[in-house]
């Protein structure tokens, strides 16, 4: 077996990719200058937030949010063993290093963090109430920023007459600029608690661990979960949304086969505009949801793609028509939790273990809320007005003919957007011929054909030499990269023929035939009783979960965003196995051991 | 008159006089959570109306009058003469049809005809005198069949006037006709598998853990260390299977045709797969955790995976005992090593390694 991975110098481009590196910024590549140190350390490809080729302007959310951990780590609270978070883009993936802090420095580290972390902790729930003020104000500043195309003539009294000395031209400039830096601040936002939050649930983990050495994972992350939590939200409004269609007699309206149909015959009835209304109701902010990450603009979003939803609904109406209890037993999920607690509580060698365990899973279900819902209001439903905006702004230069489609944008660096801008600001304000429609079609269809050639490629999943054991506890509990994981990727994935290996993220033994799906667009291709075998799963999954009987993926950890959906839905899940979707079929039949942390073929 | 049998679900304190106290004590293991093997008690009503019917306080009376109880060979001949007339005597036809009906039920239960069962004396009050010489003669193993079971029934009954215990009696002047016995019918354990449960890991005290040793056929071969088991830790809270090591099992300890145990080697497949399944290996460890509650302390439990009964009633506690390593050292503590202050203990989490490794 391989002691270590290639060097990322060594990791040849693939053929038609050529040029690639011309897709992000210089800062984000490897290279000669940095070498040493890059080829000094060990790099994984984070599958879990990025699993797939970024598109140039899609790498803003991916450096906006690592620099944004880093700086959180090294400069704010000072986190005393770990220094950020070092990325690079190889091949239009994302690869990630855990950057130590200088053992010299930690004792002074220890000081300040003990100082900053601890008035977070001690103000938790003020600071947190503060955050929600901010997230939606902030999302209230992203929707006031529109892009329209600019005007033949300024407006007489809201331009001219107003002495604003400013016009649309300059707008229009410092609206992209504005969703820019939006974008950046929600991205401090994001990690003003989360490192915390991880911090104070590491220590009840460790706590736990120590008591009860064999302790699963599953059973601390069940401790601590929330039971009403704002990601499982979006769909529990489908399921109301299903039985109010049923209540007010127009359920039949989605047997009809596509949106339009169905809106089509809702419209016709007072109970029909009610149902449409109470949509809507639901919609915002609800249904800004990503069937992906959230990290690409090709994630689909339900607001923008109500099919999704409704298809869910129509589900959600079948299932109740057969006389399915929808709802989540929350009294029976409350009273496990506290058995389980009680339990573990009860097995402690002493009354101060029993306080000093009550006393961290306190402080881990105060800062939990956070670590679980903060993922809606940021990756989901700001990202997705942030898209919408974006692709507003690709309208606006379609329109002016420099390129085809309002997703091309995403074709171009953040930084390259400013220069189109400046481009046609410039030709409107003269007027002139501007030069972006000779130069941008050209590039974008060489990006995309770039982008083609990489998504062919399979990223290896990880770069350099490994450390002996994997300690950094983000790395491990955010990307679920353990020192097992690296010994099977070393050795290929393939410890026993037809077994995979990966984490045991929700308990339960089935076997039954696989579903192979790459992308959130082939959801639908899932059907009843089969084994959801993808590269991750999104929160925004979850209506399938009421079909499927088990889950594995090729990337993710017990905390991951999609590990939590899982656990939900009481299905054995099986994460961050790195191979399954290159090793398994739709159609194979396999055994998924989520108490273990096996995939075995049965074929 | 007081109910001829009883099965061991409907035990409760008050039937202890009549069904002894090894009755009374598989009762209230089954009214626990402690599934000992199935079955039911012939009460001492059963044998006081077998004792009536059959005039026996007569035949005491004329066979005892007279004995001379140093003299050995008199003895010997006039016991064994009441002991013949005991396994003889014909029972009142309740009393018999009870005790078949009862066999039968656990027959059909069991889905075994002629199912094999064990017969066996249950002294009526540990400290009487009939009690302390009950119990030499009087276990029957591998009985089949109706006629055979009531057979037994009479022959544990005809216990009571062993030699010794019926000198005893006349020296002590205890009347021989208020002695009774209850006697205990249960099923013999026919193991798919069995093993061995600490209700913590041995390898490191870990009381959240339930490991369990396992092998085919009965546990013999898994006490004496004969046999690798299969090795297993549940969690005691979630009862989900955390660990397992499946070993090479070369041999397994069998029932032959002659209702005897013997090892024998396993061949092919079989000896590399898992003896137990998920499903077994939990159900095992709720019964260890239950004897735990119980008792009160950390257990020792033998148990077995029954061929004959049902799905979901086919685990078996064979014994239980007190674990004795662990439990008698110190308990380590957490807090006695860590950071009392909690963000002294953050801080310590974030700077010291931590295995999420399973070990």
């Amino acid at each position: 077996m391989a002691d270590r991975f290639p060097s990322p110098f060594d990791i040849e481009t693939p053929e038609g990719a050529e040029g690639w590196q011309d897709m992000y910024v210089y800062s984000s590549l490897f290279s000669e200058s940095r070498r040493e140190f890059e080829d000094s350390i060990f790099w994984f490809q984070d599958g879990v937030h990025w699993p797939k080729v970024l598109t140039p302007w899609d790498a803003t959310f991916y450096e906006f949010a690592i620099a944004s951990l880093s700086q959180y780590n090294t400069r704010h609270l000072q986190v005393p063993p770990a220094n950020g978070i070092a990325f690079r883009i190889l091949n239009g993936y994302g690869y990630l290093t855990p950057v130590p802090a200088d053992p010299a420095t930690i004792e002074a580290r220890v000081a300040n963090f003990m100082d900053r972390a601890g008035f977070y902790f001690m103000n938790w729930n003020d600071l947190y109430d503060k955050w929600m003020v901010k997230i939606r104000d902030l999302v209230k500043e992203l929707e006031s920023v529109n892009f329209e195309p600019l005007p033949e003539i300024e407006d007489a009294d809201g331009v001219v007459k107003s002495g604003a000395g400013l016009g649309s031209g300059y707008q229009i400039q410092e609206n992209y600029r504005t969703l820019l830096d939006l974008s950046l601040k929600l991205w401090n936002y994001h990690f003003e608690f989360l490192n915390l939050g991880y911090a104070a649930y590491l220590d009840f983990f460790g706590f736990c661990k120590e008591a009860f050495p064999g302790i699963p994972d599953l059973a601390i992350a069940k401790m601590v979960a929330g039971v009403e939590v704002d990601l499982f939200r979006p769909d529990e409004e489908l399921k109301r949304l299903a039985r109010v269609a049923l209540e007010s007699g127009v359920a039949e309206a989605f047997a009809a086969g596509d949106v339009e149909a169905t809106c089509e015959i809702l419209k016709g009835s007072d109970a029909g505009r009610a149902w449409i209304a109470s949509f809507q109701e639901s919609a915002e902010p609800w249904f800004n949801f990503s069937t992906g990450s959230g990290f690409y603009h090709s994630d689909k979003i339900w607001i923008e793609n109500v099919e999704i939803p409704f298809e869910f609904i129509n589900d959600y109406i079948v299932k109740l028509q057969a006389g399915e209890d929808l709802a989540r037993p929350m009294d029976a999920i409350r009273a496990e939790r506290d058995r389980v607690v009680s339990e573990y509580s009860e097995l402690l060698a002493s009354d101060e273990d029993r306080e000093a365990f009550q006393g961290k899973l306190g402080l881990a279900r105060v800062v939990f809320p956070y670590v679980e819902n903060h993922n809606f209001y940021v990756e989901h439903w700001s990202h997705s007005v942030i898209w919408r905006k974006m692709r507003q702004l690709g309208e606006v230069f379609v329109k002016e003919g420099f390129w085809a489609e309002p997703n091309d944008i995403f074709y171009l660096k953040r930084t390259e957007v400013e220069d189109a801008l400046w481009d046609y600001y410039v030709s409107w304000a003269t007027p002139e011929p501007a030069a972006g429609p000779g130069r941008w079609p050209a590039i974008i269809d060489k990006r995309k054909n770039i982008c083609a050639a990489l998504r062919k490629w399979k990223p290896v999943p990880a770069l350099g030499a490994p450390p002996e054991v994997i300690t950094e506890p983000f790395t491990v509990m955010l990307w679920g990269i353990t020192s097992d994981s690296v010994d099977s990727w070393l050795g290929g994935g393939e410890q026993k023929e037809g077994e995979l290996r990966g984490m045991a993220a929700s308990p339960g033994l089935v076997e039954g035939p696989a579903r192979v799906i790459f992308t959130p667009e082939q959801i639908g291709e899932v059907q009843q009783g089969e084994i959801l075998v993808a590269p991750l799963t999104a929160p925004s999954w979850a209506p399938i979960f009421g079909k499927i009987l088990a889950t594995v993926t090729d990337t993710g950890g017990m905390m991951s965003h999609a590990a939590i959906v899982c656990r939900e839905y009481g299905l054995p899940a099986v994460t961050g196995t790195g191979f399954a979707t290159d090793r398994i079929k739709t159609g194979d039949r396999i055994r998924v051991d989520g108490n273990n942390g096996i995939v075995t073929s049965l074929d | 008159m007081a109910d001829v049998t009883m099965w061991f679900e409907g035990y409760w304190p008050g039937l202890k006089a009549e069904v002894g106290g090894k009755a009374a004590s598989l009762g209230e293991m089954t009214g626990a959570g402690l599934p000992v093997p199935p079955g039911f008690a012939v009460t001492t009503a059963g044998y006081r109306a077998a004792h009536d019917a059959a005039d026996l306080d007569a035949t005491l009376a004329r066979l005892l009058h007279g004995l001379d109880v140093s003299d050995t060979a008199q003895v010997s001949a006039v016991c064994g003469e009441i002991r013949d007339v005991i396994r003889l005597m014909p029972l009142p036809g309740d009393v018999e049809s009870q005790i078949r009906e009862h066999y039968e039920q656990l027959c059909r239960k069991c889905d075994v005809e002629d199912l094999p069962v064990a017969v066996r004396s249950s002294a009526t009050s540990e400290d009487s005198p009939d009690a302390s010489f009950a119990g030499e003669h009087d276990t029957y193993l591998w009985v089949r069949g109706g006629d055979a079971v009531v057979d037994a029934v009479r022959r544990c009954w005809a216990s009571l006037f062993t030699d010794r215990a019926t000198c005893y009696r006349v020296e002590m002047g205890y009347e021989h006709r208020s002695v009774e016995m209850a006697v205990v019918i249960q099923k013999m354990v026919r193991p798919i598998s069995a093993g061995v449960a600490f209700t913590l890991n041995p390898a490191n005290g870990d009381r959240s853990q339930v490991a369990i040793d396992a092998a085919w056929g009965f546990g013999e071969g898994v006490v004496s260390g004969e046999v690798t088991p299969d090795n297993f830790l549940v969690d005691k809270v979630l009862l989900e299977v955390t660990k397992r090591d499946i070993s090479h099992k070369a041999h397994e300890y069998r029932l032959t045709d002659h209702d005897t145990v013997e090892k024998v080697g396993i061949d092919g497949e079989r000896a590399d797969t898992p003896c137990m399944t998920d499903a077994q290996l939990k159900a095992v460890a709720a019964l260890a955790k239950t004897a735990e509650r119980h008792y009160g302390c950390p257990q020792d439990i033998e148990w077995a995976v029954d061929s004959d009964l049902p799905e979901g009633e086919n685990i078996i506690l064979l014994q239980a005992r007190p674990e004795t390593v662990w439990s008698k050292k110190p308990r380590k503590t957490v807090t006695g090593s860590a950071d009392r202050d909690p963000m002294a203990s953050i801080v310590s989490t974030l700077m010291n390694p931590l295995h999420t490794k399973k070990d």
